[in-house]
């Protein structure tokens, strides 16, 4: 074949080529003055009219047909169960109100769920992620509705701790987070401890730490006897968050983490206490606490590694409990992170699950609200805690048999009855969760130093909170 | 200019029509609007205000950003020029020898091609673990201080996850140089040895010069598949450790759906295009030249 023959072929399996880049550019430039308005929609949304307690009509049965679309992420094992349970005993008590459920993964609906709700008919009841970038970006955009009317005509107050209830507070521009308008409702509670391995502990001689100190010093043993003290993954990032969220707690009092976590002015990341935080969990890969290759180990290998066995503790949340439960049977056992004594009042990062939240362009608000009050209420946390999982609300109220499951309600029962709930560090602001991940495995890694470390958190942190 | 006899002209547009409706609709149209958004600063929810070319300045301006463009350009060298060198050799091999069941190994060599990235990067993502089979073998041949968790490595994340690119893409280039080899007529070798070349002269003189173009098709394509590189990083590292796997379609990913910057990932979203075109039509240019 001569190369004459090859030439067109050549030119024809690559379509790059473009005889003439000033006419596509001319199309481009055409396309793009068609469209040539601003995105977004075109004009502000319409502040969401706050009802009042009395324009409040909690009767659902008295509504009329009605169908509500509701977004869901609940599509696993217990959290599919109990969703399943709640919806058709919402249906059988009123036959009037249609439920039209969309179930996706946390992932899906967190990627869709910004686009759903700029279009023109949004789905009613939506479970948004506390975050700024998911619940504060759509109440900024008016797009979620304010429950605190609903709230209080059906008592919401009184049922949620307000430990709980400010992880779905806005103000109503979306600046603040953690306080102002109630935008949703949660079902589950979670809370990060430490799982440990009974068994081991049994071997090693030591008992469950009561504190901090005979924590770090179970660390030290199981570290002698060849063991794997704490159970870590980091390749996905943000594992550690939580990891290093339960150290600061020891160190750093709570109103200034809660300052700090919520993005508001006033606090500091660069003060001795953070220091403290962050020296002793570097100290703790000197000391080969952590599992080895922590950083390119998977988070889910490394909570299934220790469901096998491997690793004496286990630094994560209550989410964990029943995958935890089914290999390690009694052997597991959870508690909070211990203080400095013993009758130190707690402190645990934690929060709840994705709330509940209306759509402020829905047509049936007075239903959506009476759906969200049911699945949260006193017989619904009963079907939660039969599905296995950890109910938000009347935590103690709630009977399971003794073993890891009581344990993890204690926890929660305790830690939020004392409003010892820290917020999830990664709240702070929109780019937090991302600064914070990669800054920590900077730290771990001994890329940065301490001091280095809480600079990039702080820059990232005054940036947003001044700018606020 | 004189028209050829038969229909005039100006009709051919009539047919090219609905081609071109449907190209602009889904293509020119959502490109001219991501160039748009490009220049707003946007949430994705609320109105955009207009940002100029500051997402574009940002770029340049952000280390992190400049970081991503660069570890894509590092991927490069993964994707098209190890899988270029392996694939010629092995190409040249199978060609070559005119090995027993050729069919077979040329399928073993494109398998890799069959499997979605992301069930690939799954699979690598347990091989580098620090309790994976990477490390297992490391450890029987007794080189226990080279094992790591790699992905978690300052230094080898970028590589390793290069190396599933390697691993990847050489199935293809193989493929498409043994296609090209096949049709080199035997006359050009028996000349070649008749003037006394040995197998390695033989490839340079012969082999090499002959499958130019499917080297260009190889290297355009596997180029593309190292810029555009998204769901091999989102699986295994998520652009970690650090920021030392982030690219830009990452980025473009991470901003759009995870921060709400939607100006921001589009203004990334068409330089990378940008950079695509222009080294796709660097190397068709250098291509063409050579060949003609």
């Amino acid at each position: 074949m001569t190369s004459q023959q090859r030439q067109p072929r050549t030119t024809r399996t690559l379509p790059l080529t473009a005889r003439n880049p000033a006419r596509v550019l001319a199309a481009l430039l055409a396309v793009s003055a068609l469209a040539a308005c601003a995105p977004g929609s075109s004009a502000p949304p319409p502040a969401s009219p706050q009802a009042t307690a009395t324009a409040v009509r909690t009767d659902a049965a008295a509504l009329g047909d009605v169908t509500l679309t509701v977004w869901d992420q609940e599509v696993r094992g217990g959290q599919a169960a109990q969703m399943e349970k709640l919806n058709s005993a919402f249906q059988a008590k009123y036959p009037n109100i249609k439920l039209n459920r969309v179930s996706r993964s946390f992932d899906d609906l967190n990627t869709t769920l910004r686009l759903a709700l700029s279009g023109n008919e949004p789905p009613d009841v939506v479970e948004a992620n506390n975050g700024r970038s998911a619940m504060g970006a759509f109440v900024k955009a008016g797009q979620l509705r304010p429950l605190d009317a609903y709230a209080e005509a059906y008592g919401w107050k009184e049922r949620y701790p307000e430990s709980v209830l400010r992880y779905s507070r806005y103000s109503a521009d979306g600046k603040l987070f953690g306080e102002g308008n109630l935008y949703g409702l949660p079902q589950v509670g979670e809370v990060v401890g430490l799982f440990y391995n009974a068994a081991k502990l049994k071997e090693l001689g030591v008992q469950p730490p009561k504190t901090w100190a005979e924590f770090e010093s179970a660390l030290g043993k199981a570290e002698a006897a060849g063991e794997i003290p704490l159970q870590f993954g980091n390749l996905d990032k943000w594992p550690a968050v939580h990891v290093f969220g339960t150290v600061q707690g020891r160190t750093v009092p709570p109103d200034q983490i809660g300052t700090l976590a919520f993005g508001r002015k006033g606090a500091s990341w660069t003060t001795p206490e953070n220091v403290k935080a962050a020296e002793q969990l570097v100290s703790w890969v000197d000391k080969g606490y952590f599992a080895k290759g922590f950083n390119g180990q998977g988070y889910d290998a490394a909570w299934q590694a220790f469901g096998k066995g491997q690793g004496v503790f286990l630094i994560a949340g209550t989410w964990l409990l029943a995958d935890l439960q089914k290999s390690l049977g009694a052997n597991l056992g959870f508690m909070l992170p211990p203080g400095a004594t013993a009758d130190a009042a707690p402190v645990a990062t934690g929060g709840t699950g994705l709330p509940f939240a209306i759509t402020a362009k829905s047509p049936h608000p007075d239903a959506a609200a009476a759906y969200i009050d049911f699945i949260t209420d006193a017989e619904a946390m009963k079907v939660l805690t039969e599905t296995g999982n950890l109910p938000v609300a009347d935590t103690s109220a709630q009977t399971v048999t003794p073993g890891p499951q009581q344990d993890v309600f204690t926890a929660f029962g305790t830690v939020t009855s004392m409003d010892g709930l820290v917020p999830y560090l990664d709240y702070a602001t929109p780019t937090f969760a991302d600064t914070l991940g990669a800054a920590l495995q900077d730290l771990l890694a001994k890329k940065a130093a301490p001091q280095e470390f809480l600079a990039t958190l702080e820059k990232d942190y005054k940036t947003f909170a001044e700018s606020n | 200019m004189a028209a050829p006899p038969g229909e005039p002209r100006r009709v051919a547009y009539l047919y090219l029509l609905p081609a071109f409706a449907v190209y602009a609709v889904f293509l020119l149209y959502p490109i001219g609007r991501a160039v748009q958004i490009s220049l707003y600063d946007w949430d994705g929810l609320s109105l955009g205000t207009w940002a100029g070319l500051d997402n574009y300045l940002a770029i340049v301006a952000d280390e992190g950003l400049r970081a991503a463009f660069a570890h894509a350009l590092v991927l490069i060298l993964f994707y098209a020029a190890g899988p270029l060198v392996i694939g010629l050799a092995l190409a040249a091999i199978l060609n070559h020898a005119k090995v027993r069941g050729l069919g077979f190994f040329r399928t073993v060599v494109f398998l890799p091609q069959v499997i979605a990235m992301v069930v690939v990067a799954v699979a690598w993502r347990r091989v580098y673990a620090p309790d994976g089979s990477l490390n297992t073998l490391l450890g029987a041949l007794g080189l226990d201080s080279l094992t790591r968790g790699w992905l978690g490595d300052y230094t080898f994340a970028l590589p390793a996850v290069g190396v599933v690119g390697t691993w990847f893409e050489t199935g293809l280039v193989t493929v498409l140089l043994l296609a090209g080899m096949s049709r080199i007529p035997t006359s050009l070798y028996e000349a070649a040895r008749l003037d006394g070349a040995g197998a390695v002269r033989e490839f340079f003189a012969v082999t090499l010069p002959s499958v130019r173009a499917e080297i260009a098709v190889a290297v355009t394509l596997t180029v593309i598949a190292a810029l555009r590189t998204f769901d091999l990083v989102y699986v295994t590292t998520r652009g970690g450790p650090g920021e030392s796997t982030s690219v830009p379609s990452y980025e473009v990913y991470h901003r759009a759906f995870g921060l709400g910057e939607v100006g921001s990932a589009a203004a990334i979203g068409v330089t990378l295009t940008v950079v695509i075109f222009v080294i796709s039509f660097g190397i068709n240019r250098f291509a063409d030249r050579r060949i003609s």
